[in-house]
């Protein structure tokens, strides 16, 4: 069982759709013990980087995320998920995120650049990973933020994509996984790439 | 590189598409669900519905339209018609919509843009504006386009990309109906001069009308309906004539 969790933000329906789709068995939950007992955690997420944080803490579930991942429970963040895995937020402040990949969450500076970025980018390779198999060079995933991660180191970068820089598309540091498109969203290379996540999920219980 | 964006308009009525299309391979081509899955297979890279019913018993069936694409289609898609308050936002994006549009109300109620963005995130509302040449510059109409507001659409849609809206859409109402091009004017004044993305609507007659208003018009996406619905333009052989004229597309 695949927990989505519910934080009160954002489009939880279309995750949830999405791998209901592709056959997975997937509950939405704000409900710590559900955490502690489902194989996998997505965090998906649509709003601001301090409101999530907060009910997060508020809800108990960052100490919850940061258990399982440490006893090797897969995670996959999404969006605004993908920017709480990370270190710290400047967005509309100073937020601390969860602390599972180092780096910080920026706001794009390039005054020639539309904000948010809007639409369907391409992905390119940054380095080989399972969570990338089947994913040719320069597929397009869509793509809705105004901030995006600045990771310390780059090899946790499987994917960027280019947007005035190289803006981290998928990132991956052991079990944690980061979407910054909507995987749900992209069409058939987004529904690999959840297929991609199931697998990395039913490997690892083989491996427990 | 980013793409520009070629957006499907569905308009529906009691769950219906209204503007009959004529496509073959669909059994049902006024069903709402089945066209947003044909466009998506099609290459369509965003779909906008548009409510137009008017009583509150059919915007439930709307709303079920909205929820059963949702389950359907994995590809983003706005709902604009008839949203005047956050618990209409509320309820179209708890049915799977990913955006909303909003027009009038924004236009009475600017505060509505500033609630709702700070409530859902910018990135999810769209203001549409409904722009007419009025002498030497266009003004904002309301209600369907019947109501002249007098205000200047360009600094309107300054004020708008202000409160928070994380996107434009430019519904030109000379350009509407007539299919000789998209208000490439228009488009360029407001998209050179905010710094959200711009969605040109209206016009929309042969493929060189999409060229013309992503490279002169400087538009991000751009809206169509009648040319899609009836099968004037496909989708994929448009996208293929802007990549050979080098306008990037996701092919």
């Amino acid at each position: 069982m695949i927990a989505i969790i519910d934080y009160g933000a954002g489009n939880l329906n279309s995750v949830y759709k999405a791998l209901i789709k592709i056959g997975a068995e997937v509950m939405i939950t704000s409900d710590p013990i559900d955490i502690n007992t489902c194989s996998a955690i997505i965090l998906p997420g649509v709003g601001s980087f301090g409101a999530a944080i907060l009910k997060l803490k508020e809800l108990g579930l960052d100490i919850g995320i940061r258990e399982n991942v440490a006893k090797g429970k897969p995670l996959l963040g999404i969006c605004l998920g993908m920017q709480l895995l990370f270190d710290r937020s400047f967005e509309d402040g100073n937020w601390e995120g969860l602390g599972l990949i180092g780096g910080e969450i920026i706001k794009f500076s390039d005054p020639c650049l539309k904000v948010p970025h809007i639409g369907w980018n391409q992905l390119i390779l940054n380095r080989n990973d399972d969570i990338g198999l089947g994913i040719g060079q320069g597929e397009y995933a869509y793509f809705v933020h105004s901030y995006y991660a600045l990771p310390k180191e780059d090899d946790d970068v499987i994917f960027y994509t280019e947007y005035g820089i190289h803006v981290p598309a998928i990132v991956r540091k052991g079990v944690v996984i980061g979407m910054q498109f909507h995987p749900e969203k992209s069409s058939e290379t987004g529904i690999k790439l959840l297929e991609n996540f199931i697998e990395i999920v039913n490997k690892t219980e083989m491996n427990l | 590189m980013i793409t520009k964006r070629i957006i499907p308009c569905l308009d529906v009525d009691k769950g219906r598409v209204v503007k009959g299309t004529k496509f073959e391979v669909l059994k049902d081509v006024s069903d709402p669900v089945e066209l947003a899955k044909f466009y998506s297979s099609s290459g369509a890279d965003e779909l906008v519905f548009y409510d137009i019913t008017a009583s509150n018993e059919a915007r439930n069936i709307f709303l079920q339209v909205v929820e059963k694409t949702a389950y359907e289609v994995y590809i983003p898609f706005t709902v604009g018609g008839g949203i005047r308050s956050i618990d209409d936002i509320k309820k179209v994006l708890r049915a799977g919509a990913d955006k909303v549009s909003l027009n009038s109300a924004a236009v009475n109620n600017a505060s509505l843009i500033t609630e709702a963005a700070l409530k859902f995130g910018n990135q999810c509302i769209v203001l549409s504006i409904d722009a007419k040449r009025v002498g030497q510059s266009w003004h904002v109409f309301i209600n369907g386009g019947r109501q002249d507001t007098g205000i200047d659409a360009v600094e309107w849609a300054f004020k708008a990309e202000t409160l928070g809206a994380g996107e434009l859409v430019l519904n030109s109402i000379d350009a509407d109906g007539v299919k000789s091009g998209y208000d490439i004017a228009l488009n360029k004044e407001i998209s050179e001069n905010v710094r959200i993305p711009v969605i040109a609507s209206g016009g929309a007659g042969k493929m060189e009308d999409f060229l013309d208003v992503f490279v002169c018009g400087k538009a991000d996406a751009a809206l169509a309906a009648s040319v899609f619905h009836f099968g004037e333009i496909d989708i994929r052989e448009l996208k293929n004539y802007l990549h050979l004229n080098k306008v990037n597309m996701r092919l």
